[in-house]
């Protein structure tokens, strides 16, 4: 069941009416049995991984809670019998096993999720490697299917492990609860990787049928379908049809297509997570906002605390700070200082773990050196500008004009191109693609596609492109105007006829000018795929 | 105290680090920042601020940070 079928709705409307209907206390319960339908009706062997997922996650968190709590108690009692030393010794002792708890719940659903989602591609990579050699012998594929979402929600179950371990949340003692934290269906098509600390309050808490999350709710969904139907699936075609042909479609295409992929993933992923919310919201629940106007970002850096933020935030928290606080790294930058200098010696750490980090996030995209490549040319970019972040401060201070708003648009078009730039690897299926076809937007001289009607035989006709362009546009002046704080809210302040109209010319729009029905096959998720 | 801050305004001369109250919450200091104030602070105080520990509370002024290595002092 995709957000965008025709059952999705009916699944909601029933749902949402059993849920205000049933005894409030088994309102989770309700919600995590049409959790597990809806990821049924994904895969039939779906539930299989993610109750697995849940099961060893929610035991492993019990026991390091218990062995916390275990360890005041024991402490409180007996701690006055035992030296300064002796309690070092026993707090030690309690550490490292309940970091044996947590190693071992790491280890087995990274397991699942590396054999999965990178098994076949490692298959394939070791094949290639056979046949570079000369040897005639094959290693068989895999005969398993990768469970939609299995990145989001493995990722959400370690960072619970990883909270409770840290002492910033208690562990869960219903195993239905938490079963429920991972498995919220909303979150299954593709996040965003919510922590225990900002869910579970909401998600668990016995809801009223409350008028506003209600019509606030289903305002952003009108609004995330908008996104998704009306701007990205209409961009998608022409997009498909330039990247896999860039034999023919190198150039003035491949600049088109580059470009329009920027929107469309705009479109796609924040109109995705706009459904979620608004899902969520139906039922009373909070989920925050994975993105925070990612597009008016005046560098790459900046526009990585925009965009994806759960996602970000989930690498910086539990792999970036993790790996450049570790025992190993800090007695190999006291070595490095002391061999290289200080200036040398205290960037070379961050740039191991920053390093570390982009690769793993790129790997996180995907079984493919394109996401690897892409991950690292972010890294590249990010270290380099801050290599010269001196720099841009004296420019910054010498030169009045860099305070101005014609400088900061200025800023802000430079890091969209920039992104687009680096889009470009999730476009194409090989590197070889990919570059050919960076290169023959500087190379090809047929930009005279530009002015025929070349354009419109790529799949998108002029109305798709009129479309779009307001699409676009209606996308750039909400975010505008959202920079004046929540433009729901304001909304909510206007006269009932006036909301009325603007809300039901938003469904109207969807319903003529949305990519859906006969001729259109309604488009999963971009980011589903991970 | 005055150690702390002078290894912050090494790092922010702009910055008023002995008023400043939302230096993540503002994002005055940044993850390459925290991880470079960390190894200053490690190697001058001679304390280990863990990955655990870096958290907003203990991150937005240079009292809270100040407070965190007193406790990690009085832990090791």
């Amino acid at each position: 069941m995709l957000f965008t079928s025709y059952s999705f709705p009916i699944f909601i409307a029933i749902l949402c009416g059993l849920y205000y209907a049933v005894p409030k206390k088994f309102q989770s319960v309700l919600l995590l049995a049409a959790s597990y339908v809806f990821y049924f009706t994904a895969g039939p062997s779906y539930p299989i991984y993610i109750f697995a997922t849940s099961l060893t996650s929610w035991y492993a968190a019990l026991r390091m809670g218990a062995n916390a709590e275990a360890q005041s108690i024991w402490l409180k009692e007996h701690g006055g019998d035992l030296g300064a030393d002796g309690k070092k010794a026993y707090k030690e002792s309690q550490k490292r096993l309940r970091f044996g708890w947590m190693l071992a719940c790491l280890l087995f659903n990274l397991g699942i999720l590396g054999l999965l989602k990178y098994g076949n591609s490692f298959i394939a990579n070791v094949n290639g490697i056979l046949a570079a050699a000369g040897s005639g012998s094959r290693l068989s594929f895999l005969g398993l299917a990768m469970p939609m979402g299995i990145s989001f929600y493995t990722f959400q179950a370690i960072s619970y492990v990883i909270d409770v371990n840290r002492g910033v949340c208690k562990a869960e003692k219903s195993l239905l609860r938490f079963a429920l934290f991972v498995s919220f269906f909303p979150q299954l098509i593709q996040g965003p990787i919510s922590r225990y600390p900002d869910l579970s309050e909401s998600l668990y808490a016995e809801h009223r049928f409350d008028f506003r999350d209600f019509s606030f709710g289903l305002q952003r969904i009108l609004w995330g379908y908008f996104k998704k139907l009306v701007v990205a699936d209409r961009i998608l075609p022409l997009v498909k049809t330039v990247t896999q042909d860039p034999e023919n479609y190198g150039g003035a295409y491949a600049l088109l297509a580059m470009l329009l992929y920027t929107i469309e993933l705009y479109a796609d992923f924040t109109g995705g997570i706009d459904i979620t919310i608004g899902v969520a919201r139906l039922f009373g629940i909070r989920i925050k906002d994975n993105f925070n106007l990612p597009y008016f970002s005046t560098s790459l850096k900046e526009y990585w605390r925009r965009w994806h933020i759960s996602m970000c935030s989930w690498f910086r928290d539990y792999l970036f700070y993790p790996l450049s606080t570790s025992k190993p790294m800090t007695r190999f930058s006291k070595f490095a200082r002391k061999r290289l200098g200080n200036a040398v010696g205290k960037r070379l750490p961050l740039y191991i773990a920053s390093f570390t980090v982009w690769f793993a996030t790129g790997l996180w995209h995907g079984a493919s050196w394109n996401f690897i490549v892409w991950g690292l040319a972010n890294w590249a970019v990010l270290m380099i500008s801050q290599e010269f972040e001196g720099l841009y401060a004296r420019f910054h201070k010498r030169f009045a004009f860099a305070s101005g708003t014609a400088y900061r648009i200025f800023t802000v078009l430079r890091t969209f191109l920039l992104v687009c730039c680096l889009n470009i690897f999730d476009c194409y299926k090989t590197l070889a693609e990919t570059f050919g076809a960076f290169a023959s937007i500087f190379t090809t001289t047929n930009y005279s596609a530009f002015s025929d009607a070349s354009m419109l035989k790529l799949g998108m006709s002029r109305a798709d492109f009129i479309i779009v362009a307001l699409g676009s546009a209606a996308m750039l002046i909400v975010s505008l105007l959202k920079l004046g704080g929540s433009l729901r809210e304001r909304i909510a302040q206007k006269p009932l006829a006036l909301r009325f109209c603007l809300w039901y010319a938003l469904f109207i729009a969807i319903i003529i000018f949305g990519a859906y029905g006969e001729g259109y096959d309604a488009s999963q998720f971009i980011y589903n795929q991970f | 105290m005055e150690e702390l801050l002078r290894i912050l305004e090494d790092m922010h001369p702009e910055v008023d680090f002995a008023e400043e109250t939302e230096l993540i919450d503002g994002g005055i200091l940044d993850s390459l920042d925290i991880v470079t104030l960390i190894t200053e602070i490690n190697d001058c105080f001679d304390v280990s601020i863990g990955a655990g520990d870096i958290i907003p509370e203990n991150f937005n002024s240079a009292e809270a940070l100040y407070a965190l290595i007193q406790r990690l002092m009085d832990e090791e």
